[in-house]
């Protein structure tokens, strides 16, 4: 009798499910996988040796670069950890656009993986209608910061300028007969402010829109319900976090057990699902889609009534107006040195997290009281959960190992560095 | 119109020498029949990536030729002119042959499809099973290739697609014995002219399950969302052609096209009465109105009702693509084995007695006779 062995498989790097540059090494019994052993590095790009080569403002746009589709979030997490060892105060408005566009990125970064997710289950449709609403955030991402993703936006001390009174428009060309730019520029008319709460006011009844498509779908049911079960206990010993943790019935949510910037402030409910499976994730994830939504409004509410500065006045940090170097000695003096140099911070080691919309993302900053930090750690979510794809995947079917690379919402940028 | 061109036909084939006769009859219709088809299956091509454009809030191609319209032919000198890159590893010959395995069923299961009143290239006495027969060939294609390209993702796409047709055969086949029950004949002609009178007279009233079952496993038949798991995009890239290229490839997918076709005709045919007019029949449109030079032909039973209804079929299935999520390997298994059999053989007796008990509208004209 020949001898039966099983079926290896090579699955990625260059694979329409791999979610950029995964590689599996799939051992499988015909259908079913029997071992799954995830390959990573594809994507090293050294971002916490390169921080440390840089003056600590310099670093921020690596950060967008990690998770390149929550970007602000990551920046968030850096600035954070220069501030606490700096010991500054960040203004309150400033503190409220960083929640306002921390909250925006989670939208943008579940819509995106709404619409892989049911790409990858073989819902094409979502993923166009997904990107529908993901060009309205990215137009409030090229508003404050001037790009649609890389954005630098956030800066120790506050965030690199005030709110903008105008939306870019749509211009009339070839492809866009004036009928068509006249509906497109109607919600852009306002600010910046004005366009959010349009979308905030229009979102929800898409995010129906896309329950009717998949919630009650028998099909979309039967491929995620009962795969990839993590226990809580499990989930917890495995190092999840954010909607993965959530998922599995575990209420944990850094903006509520170890509120930051002005979380503390504003009303939102933490989803938890009930037996940890895909499905279970997917109701968390649409839930938070929902309650972003929620926070984004009272954020803009707020911001409404309460101007004010939104970066600290202390210039050896943040750099000064522009206007007053022209005449101001001192000023000049700041810039230059901030530009060239830097700033030094004080020694000492800090941890700062944020619940970054895969779960928690941290870094951990060490400084020897350079300009420059002596070593920086990223604490990505990525990472830990990729950790459980072997557990999550065996004894499933082929078709299960996608819709769990889904389910983990893996982006290879944080995960590689 | 139709006459002149007829005389004029049987004319141009009377001045060749009498061997040649027949052959040259046989194979001017069998271009009457093919050219249209490939063109149809180009342009259904154009017409999926549009509609589902417009479905998924897009414009689809718009490049090529007003409004997109030349985007087959683009795509046709593109396929044409890229290598076919065969695999080292491969068995050459079944390589090359399995997309021409796929494809000449899909083409030669249209000689017994019927157009128009006396309109088919052969009205064979057999012809429900001769289609059956001769569409079961055309998998033999998709697990030849997957076999022959000696490729992990190829041979688990070739695995599935095996499995699979097996059990929807079985389903299709069951409801098309409905049909057979519902009208008493193998003859496609005959199965459309059973369906005679009016709309209430076609069998998708009577044998509603069966039509779509019968859809249903056509939709898993010719491989399409939500049952592509041969070819799976996101699971095992593109199944079993994921080795092919150029022509090959663009052989296997007017094939596709070409299954697609052919499905909804048999659907329109023998669940939707073929030619036969919706209106005419049912005392809703005046008589009057077909009396009408054109616009009494255009209400009246004709081919273009059959064509309208193929349409309809079709944007079925772009409908289904861009809507469903995938199904996995062994749930539509499941589908196939514990759903759909299961209630083809219960309402094969259904229609076992209706039949019996010469149930109006559709029995009562003499039933089995």
């Amino acid at each position: 009798m020949a001898e039966i062995r099983n079926y290896t498989m090579n699955f990625g790097p260059q694979h329409p499910a791999a979610h950029g540059v995964l590689r599996l090494v799939l051992e499988m019994d015909g259908e079913v996988v029997e071992r799954a052993d995830p390959h990573v590095g594809l994507l090293h790009r050294g971002t916490e040796k390169l921080a440390e080569t840089k003056p600590f403002n310099q670093s921020i746009g690596y950060m967008d670069r990690l998770d390149y589709v929550s970007m602000m979030c990551n920046e968030h997490a850096y600035v954070m950890a220069i501030e606490k060892l700096l010991g500054i105060e960040v203004p309150r408005r400033a503190q409220y656009i960083r929640v306002m566009f921390d909250e925006i990125t989670r939208i943008l970064n579940h819509l995106m993986w709404l619409g892989t997710h049911g790409l990858d289950i073989g819902a094409m449709t979502m993923f166009l209608y997904c990107f529908r609403e993901r060009e309205d955030l990215m137009d409030c991402y090229e508003a404050v910061s001037g790009t649609r993703m890389h954005a630098t936006y956030y800066r120790p001390g506050g965030v690199y300028r005030d709110l903008p009174g105008t939306m870019p428009q749509y211009e009339v060309s070839k492809w866009h007969k004036k009928k068509d730019v006249d509906r497109m520029n109607e919600a852009r008319q306002g600010s910046l402010l004005d366009f959010i709460e349009d979308f905030t006011r229009r979102f929800p009844k898409m995010v129906d829109e896309y329950e009717t498509l998949l919630t009650d779908n028998r099909i979309w049911k039967q491929r995620t319900v009962g795969i990839g079960v993590v226990s809580p206990e499990r989930a917890q010993q495995l190092g999840f976090s954010g909607p993965m943790l959530r998922g599995s019935g575990v209420e944990w949510d850094i903006r509520k057990k170890q509120p930051y910037a002005v979380y503390d402030e504003l009303f939102f409910d933490i989803p938890v699902g009930v037996t940890g499976d895909c499905y279970d994730r997917y109701l968390v994830r649409m839930e938070e889609l929902r309650q972003s939504n929620h926070i984004i409004k009272q954020c803009v509410e707020w911001l409404r009534n309460n101007p004010g500065p939104v970066i600290t006045q202390d210039h050896k940090v943040a750099p000064p107006k522009r206007l007053d170097m022209k005449g101001d000695m001192e000023a000049l003096i700041h810039h230059f040195k901030l530009f060239t140099e830097g700033y030094c911070v004080p020694e000492g080691e800090v941890y700062a997290s944020v619940e970054a919309p895969k779960g928690e993302f941290g870094v951990y900053l060490v400084s020897d009281g350079a300009n420059k930090p002596y070593r920086v750690k990223m604490r990505a979510p990525g990472f830990a959960h990729i950790s459980a794809m072997d557990e999550m995947v065996r004894g499933h079917m082929l078709a299960d190992v996608v819709a769990v690379i889904g389910t983990m919402d893996i982006v290879f940028g944080e995960i590689d560095r | 119109m139709f006459e002149l061109i007829l005389t004029i036909w049987q004319d141009a084939i009377a001045l060749l020498p009498d061997v040649l006769q027949p052959f040259a009859a046989i194979i001017s219709k069998i271009v009457v029949i093919l050219m249209p088809l490939i063109i149809c299956v180009a342009f259904l091509t154009l017409a999926e990536r549009k509609i589902i454009g417009y479905m998924q809030v897009r414009i689809g191609p718009n490049r090529v030729g007003p409004r997109g319209l030349l985007q087959p032919f683009a795509d046709t000198f593109k396929l044409m002119f890229k290598e076919i890159i065969i695999p080292s590893n491969s068995n050459k010959f079944l390589f090359v042959g399995a997309p021409l395995i796929t494809f000449a069923p899909a083409v030669a299961a249209w000689a017994v499809i019927p157009f128009d009143e006396g309109m088919a290239l052969s009205n064979i006495n057999a012809g429900l099973l001769y289609v059956l027969a001769i569409t079961s060939i055309g998998v033999y294609g998709v697990i030849i290739a997957g076999w022959a390209s000696n490729s992990k993702y190829a041979f688990l796409g070739a695995m599935r697609s095996s499995a699979q047709i097996v059990s929807y055969e079985i389903a299709m086949g069951f409801a098309l014995v409905g049909v057979l029950i519902a009208s008493g004949s193998l003859n496609m002609h005959e199965i459309v002219v059973a369906q005679k009178g009016s709309v209430l007279n076609w069998f998708a009233l009577p044998l509603f399950p069966l039509f779509m079952v019968y859809f249903i496993s056509g939709v898993a038949e010719t491989n399409r969302a939500p049952f592509d798991v041969a070819e799976g995009e996101s699971e095992i890239v593109a199944g079993f052609h994921v080795e092919y290229s150029g022509m090959a490839f663009a052989v296997f997918f007017l094939a596709e096209y070409a299954n697609m076709i052919l499905i909804s005709a048999l659907a329109a045919i023998m669940f939707l009465g073929g030619w036969y007019s919706p209106l005419a029949g049912l005392g809703v449109v005046s008589d009057t109105l077909f009396a009408l030079p054109y616009i009494g032909w255009a209400f009246d039973s004709g081919f273009h009702w059959l064509f309208f209804k193929i349409a309809f079929f079709l944007l079925m299935f772009l409908w289904f693509r861009a809507t469903f999520p995938r199904y996995r390997y062994d749930q539509i298994m499941r589908l196939g084995w514990k759903v759909f059999i299961p209630i083809t053989i219960v309402w094969l007796l259904v229609a076992g007695v209706m039949v019996l008990a010469e149930i109006p509208p559709w029995f009562d004209k003499g039933g089995l006779s």
